[in-house]
């Protein structure tokens, strides 16, 4: 389905390739800083995922966003215009082109859901009849249709987060900034809903800053990570390599469990290399690789099959990443080098963890 | 019960209806605004202002620390310049104006304040401005509670406007105290006691059937 362009009440000012900026924020609460030199770009039609423990600043950068919160230094750019100045009545035509949605749905419990939707387009001077289109479009966008006259109280926690979403789509915002949107959902409801999330962003074109602290998330949606810790962005890049090279503490302890380890119990068994032990190859696979004859290249190197201690495959946006531990049998250190060599002309992130002892 | 009592009664019962009603629309006039303005000028509020704050709380507190027979006399010189005269209905309407103004904008301000502070934060997002926040969202979301304070407050005025009759202000409470009193006339005392109950609980009976309509929504 497809929206029309922007409400007429709306300016519609060209937006530039980079849709919302951060240059050097920092913002104090008392002495404790919050954030502390934040510099994060979002490009028009990217998914973002903003990743950090509970108290690292998550919020509150996404709140500098929309002027919710000001930085007490740096630079906050969004559309092309430079807000960090602007008085809270110059901030509210800004307001109408981001919209955003809450882990509490923060929908009015006075109101129905029609009117919940329709409410930035009342403040926004949008008229009556035309409003009431508007919505009718919002809801069937979201599959609410059938629920426009109900009252929030009688939906579900996704029923009311797909309102929250119509209503923060409601003024053709070019940015969504998502504050832990699925953090008060089942898992089920939660992959439903970033689902739509992902359905606006491609039909929409629809940027979206996502925060959460949940890295399966980010794994499903987001084309990009950047990982929060005490105010500081420590790590960010592509999911997958994010995934599967984390370069920092924090990082490490988000993705746990998402990408395979060595199993303890072999962790335990590693021995120096020498004679009667085997290496283990530990392979990382990403996008249309993953699904290459790796095994039969690690065979052709060796001489001999490799066994398959552990591993895994999973998807980052529909495609597919994941880690496996081959043990390579009692091979050479020239062999080993061979393997190493074919692999990475293939472009293939391998490396030996260790070795254990040979059990024939 | 004679023609004469039902007579008498029925005055004093449009009476009083009269004098809570005006008092009562009018200590809503200024006691919501008083109200909102005691939420949004506090800490973290919309408009901000502590020393405004604290200066209209202390006159709010004054006012409702007063009692209502003390107010009655303080305030004739005024009653005088607004209405004239310091007897009759429309001089009750002045003091139960001014004594439960306060009263309303207290309960206002408690309703206000429950409402939470993450829909006014959506409401910001969505590039409201301070008055269409009080308008859409303020407002509405406490209205139960705004209606059964409301409610409250009537029912005090009724007891507060029985109490005018001394000030001989017509209405239900000076008939009790001219034939019940004065008169020892103990079945006309009655027949005010039992339609004042009957008028406070049907007050009660639809703001409460009112907040159950507007709380439960659908
Ligand atoms: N209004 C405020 N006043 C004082 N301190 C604040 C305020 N808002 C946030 N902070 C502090 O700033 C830090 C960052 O808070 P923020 O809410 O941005 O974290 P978060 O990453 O969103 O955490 P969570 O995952 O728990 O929501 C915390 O130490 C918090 O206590
Ligand atoms: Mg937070």
């Amino acid at each position: 389905m497809i929206l029309p362009a922007v409400t007429d009440a709306l300016p519609a000012h060209p937006v530039p390739p980079l849709v919302a900026e951060l240059r050097d924020v920092a913002r104090r609460f008392g002495d404790r800083p919050a954030l502390d030199g934040i510099s994060l770009g979002l490009a028009r039609g990217e998914i973002v995922g903003l990743i950090g423990r509970s108290g690292a600043g998550k919020s509150t950068l996404i709140r500098c966003l929309n002027g919710l919160d000001r930085p007490q230094a740096g630079r906050v750019i969004v559309a092309g215009q430079d807000i960090t100045d602007l008085t809270e009545a110059q901030l509210q035509p800004l307001r109408r082109r981001v919209g955003m949605i809450f882990q509490h749905f923060n929908l009015l419990s006075s109101r129905t859901v029609a009117e919940n939707v329709g409410l930035p387009l009342k403040i926004a001077g949008v008229p009556l009849a035309r409003r009431r289109d508007r919505v009718a479009e919002l809801l069937e966008l979201v599959g609410l249709s059938d629920k426009a006259a109900a009252y929030p109280q009688r939906l579900s926690g996704g029923q009311k987060q797909r309102v929250g979403i119509a209503r923060a789509l409601a003024t053709d915002p070019v940015l969504l900034l998502s504050d832990e949107a699925t953090s008060a959902l089942d898992p089920e409801t939660t992959a439903s809903i970033l689902d739509l999330l992902q359905r606006l962003n491609r039909q929409l074109g629809l940027t979206i800053l996502m925060i959460t602290h949940e890295m399966e998330v980010v794994r499903r949606i987001a084309h990009r990570v950047a990982v929060l810790d005490a105010g500081r962005i420590v790590e960010q890049g592509d999911v997958a390599r994010v995934l599967l090279a984390p370069r920092h503490a924090v990082t490490e302890s988000l993705i746990r469990g998402l990408v395979p380890e060595l199993p303890a119990d072999l962790r335990a068994a590693l021995v120096q290399p020498g004679q009667g032990t085997e290496p283990i190859l530990q392979l990382d696979l990403v996008g249309d690789l993953a699904r290459a004859p790796v095994l039969a290249w690690v065979q052709a190197a060796t001489g001999q099959a490799p066994r398959l201690l552990h591993g895994g495959l999973s998807d980052v946006q529909g495609q597919p990443f994941g880690r496996l531990f081959l043990a390579l049998g009692p091979v050479d250190q020239t062999r080993v080098q061979a393997v190493l060599a074919r692999l990475r002309a293939e472009t293939l992130d391998a490396k030996v963890v260790g070795h254990v002892r040979t059990t024939h | 019960m004679s023609a004469q009592l039902i007579e008498l009664i029925g005055k004093g019962l449009w009476e009083t209806v009269l004098m809570t009603g005006v008092s009562g629309a009018l200590s809503f006039a200024f006691g919501l605004p008083l109200g909102l303005v005691l939420v949004t000028t506090d800490r973290g509020g919309i408009y901000e202002n502590l020393a405004l704050n604290r200066i209209l709380g202390a006159v709010v507190n004054g006012l409702r620390s007063l009692p209502f027979v003390i107010l009655l006399v303080a305030v004739i010189p005024l009653t005088r310049l607004l209405v004239g005269s310091a007897i009759g209905m429309a001089a009750a309407i002045v003091p139960l104006t001014i004594a439960a103004t306060p009263y309303f904008a207290r309960i206002a301000e408690v309703s206000l304040r429950e409402v939470d502070a993450a829909l006014i934060d959506a409401a910001r997002a969505m590039g409201a401005s301070r008055l269409q926040i009080i308008r859409e969202v303020l407002i509405p979301e406490s209205l139960p509670g705004l209606v059964s304070g409301f409610t409250v407050t009537i029912v005090t005025l009724i007891g507060a406007s029985a109490m005018a009759g001394a000030v001989g202000s017509g209405g239900l409470g000076d008939i009790a105290i001219r034939y019940g009193y004065q008169r020892f006339e103990t079945a006309t005392m009655l027949a005010v006691v039992a339609v004042l109950i009957a008028l406070v609980c049907s007050i009660q009976w639809i703001g409460d059937r009112l907040v159950t309509r507007l709380a439960h929504r659908g």
